[in-house]
């Protein structure tokens, strides 16, 4: 029985009386505390995907159930790490963790409760530095932490991640990478994240789903990635089982589903 | 940060002897700024008046020069809070009876126009139906609307408020509706995650995203308020610097209309600066996306 389905989706968006279909007929499995990553290239409908578990997006048909649930529109239960952080610039970054966890835990949780809830999601990213300074005063990699916290303040049930890192230069990606590894080793969450680098998509997956070109997309392959953790980028380096993944994942997108 | 940490034990002994010398320093540079920011205006001002001075010395001069516009209005100039009765009082009076009429009708042209605005900027229909309304609305000059009020309110100040409403009024409605519609999607998807309620998308993200573009709209209109109590005045009459003016001219005292020139003109800049300060103070000088 698995935590997160997505079942027979197809999404054409209709502009006038032209309908163009950008995906079709995907169908995953994901179980509690796995992480799944899907690749594909730019344009393919990934982010259409994601939106969909979101519910910031509505199926065309098919559907996505969540833990026994049919997701119905967009909800705390399925928070979302956006590419460009979406920070709120007229707030802290406290204040930007804050506004979610006022919301969702008003009654469960007392005034100190939310502020220790705020500040531990924040030191999980190490942003305790930073607690009131502003979105435009803090690096990339820092407004990513905090979209990161912010998402994990909501205590959802999947984390979604639009591709998080791909804003970022090399060294932040691969420091932000580690600690999304750990954060998920500690807490078991369960989490989908769309990206475009291979070395990133075999480091943190447990499975990686590579999707065809559109239009009319959908799964090409689903990659079981077997590598033991907790995974060491340098001892991985040249471990010949993670050259072997990270070569099926390659000769997908440039041999076998190559863009023209 | 780290830098400063590192630094300090080193410098913890001279920096009393550094200290001083380091407000001083700074002094100097708030100072030389002031000069450079003040000493170009007054110049270009001693010019002017000196020119203005040279061309209305003649006999037969139409106009005051700027030396007899001071003599002849000196006593309005040193006593600006006199009140001899009526229409007789100074000319801050004048400008505070003036300004009282712009605070009224300028804060319900606010708060109206901030409502409509983001009825109007969530809704597609409403944009298209209402946008050509208002931009033939908004090129209606103030004083065209008056003879309308006065009709219709029967009664000089009420339709002094309204004209002041009705030309502030539409940049507010506009820039606070284009404000809203520009609010990026990525903040809608928050507030959508979050499952924020009508008010709480409100207040949380509605209005702090459209303040820098609902600031320029109450800039432009606190400046047009302003423009426009002046001409209703002089229609309307009653105690207000527009009035005065008009009072002035018929009593053929020009130095006193070019006094309150100076005073109109230095009041709207200072109405300016404040609306565009308390824009700056609130948006913290994030800009418009
Ligand atoms: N709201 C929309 N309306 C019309 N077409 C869209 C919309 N969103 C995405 N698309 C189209 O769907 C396709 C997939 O987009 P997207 O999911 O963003 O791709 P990816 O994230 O894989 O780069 C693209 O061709 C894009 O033009
Ligand atoms: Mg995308």
């Amino acid at each position: 029985m698995s935590y997160l389905s997505i079942e027979h989706l197809d999404k054409s968006f209709v502009r006038g009386n032209l309908a163009s279909q950008v995906l079709k007929d995907i169908n995953l499995n994901i179980a509690k505390g796995e992480f799944i990553s899907i690749i594909g290239h730019s344009g393919c409908g990934k982010s259409t995907v994601l939106n969909i578990v979101a519910g910031l997006l509505d199926p065309s048909l098919g559907g996505v159930i969540l833990d026994g649930k049919e997701v119905r529109g967009p909800g705390p239960d399925r928070s979302m790490v956006f590419q460009n952080h979406s920070l709120l610039p007229w707030l802290t970054v406290y204040e930007n963790v804050e506004v979610a966890v006022n919301k969702l835990f008003k009654r469960s949780m007392n005034k100190r409760e939310r502020r220790d809830w705020i500040e531990h999601n924040l030191a999980l990213v190490n942003m305790s530095h930073a607690l009131n300074k502003y979105p435009q005063e803090i690096s990339g990699g820092m407004k990513q932490r905090v979209g990161i916290a912010r998402a994990l303040a909501m205590k959802p049930k999947v984390l979604l991640l639009d591709e998080p890192f791909g804003a970022l230069d090399a060294l932040t990606r691969a420091h932000l990478q580690d600690e999304v590894m750990k954060i998920q080793k500690d807490l078991g969450n369960t989490m989908m994240m769309i990206t475009h680098d291979v070395d990133e998509a075999v480091l943190l997956s447990d499975r990686i789903v590579m999707m065809t070109n559109g239009p009319s997309a959908t799964i090409g392959e689903i990659l079981d990635v077997k590598l033991p953790r907790p995974r060491d980028r340098i001892a991985l380096a040249d471990d010949p089982e993670y050259n072997h993944y990270r070569r099926a994942v390659l000769s997908f997108l440039h041999e076998r589903h190559r863009l023209h | 940060m780290n830098a400063n940490v590192k630094l300090q034990p080193a410098s913890t002994e001279p920096v009393s002897i550094v200290r001083p010398s380091r407000a001083a320093a700074l002094m100097q540079r708030s100072g030389r700024y002031a000069v450079q920011q003040l000493v170009p205006p007054l110049v270009i001002l001693l010019v002017l008046g000196v020119i203005w001075e040279m061309l209305c010395s003649g006999a037969d001069a139409a106009l005051p020069p700027p030396s007899q516009v001071v003599a002849e209005t000196w006593e309005l100039i040193i006593d600006p809070f006199y009140d001899n009765g009526g229409n007789d009082v100074g000319l801050a009076w004048q400008l505070l009876a003036s300004l009282q009429r712009v605070a009224v009708g300028y804060l319900l042209a606010v708060v109206a126009g901030v409502g409509l605005g983001v009825l109007i900027g969530q809704s597609d229909w409403a944009m298209r139906g209402l946008d050509p309304i208002f931009q033939v609305l908004r090129t209606v000059p103030p004083l065209a609307w008056l003879p309308l009020s006065l009709a219709g309110f029967q009664d000089s100040h009420p339709s002094a408020l309204f004209v002041i409403f009705i030309t502030a009024i539409w940049p507010i409605i506009i820039n606070t509706a284009v404000g809203i519609r520009n609010i990026p999607q990525d903040y809608r998807n928050v507030a959508q995650v979050l499952q924020l309620n009508g008010f709480e998308y409100f207040k949380t993200i509605m209005l702090p995203a459209a303040a820098p573009y609902i600031f320029t709209g109450l800039r432009i209109g606190v400046g047009l308020s302003w423009l426009a109590i002046i001409a209703a005045e002089m229609l309307i009459g009653g105690v207000g610097i527009g009035f005065f003016i008009w009072d002035a001219w018929n009593a053929s005292r020009i130095s006193d209309i070019i006094l309150a020139l100076v005073y109109i003109g230095v009041v709207g800049f200072v109405l300016d600066r404040l609306v565009a300060f308390v824009g700056q103070r609130i948006t913290r000088g994030i800009p418009a996306n």
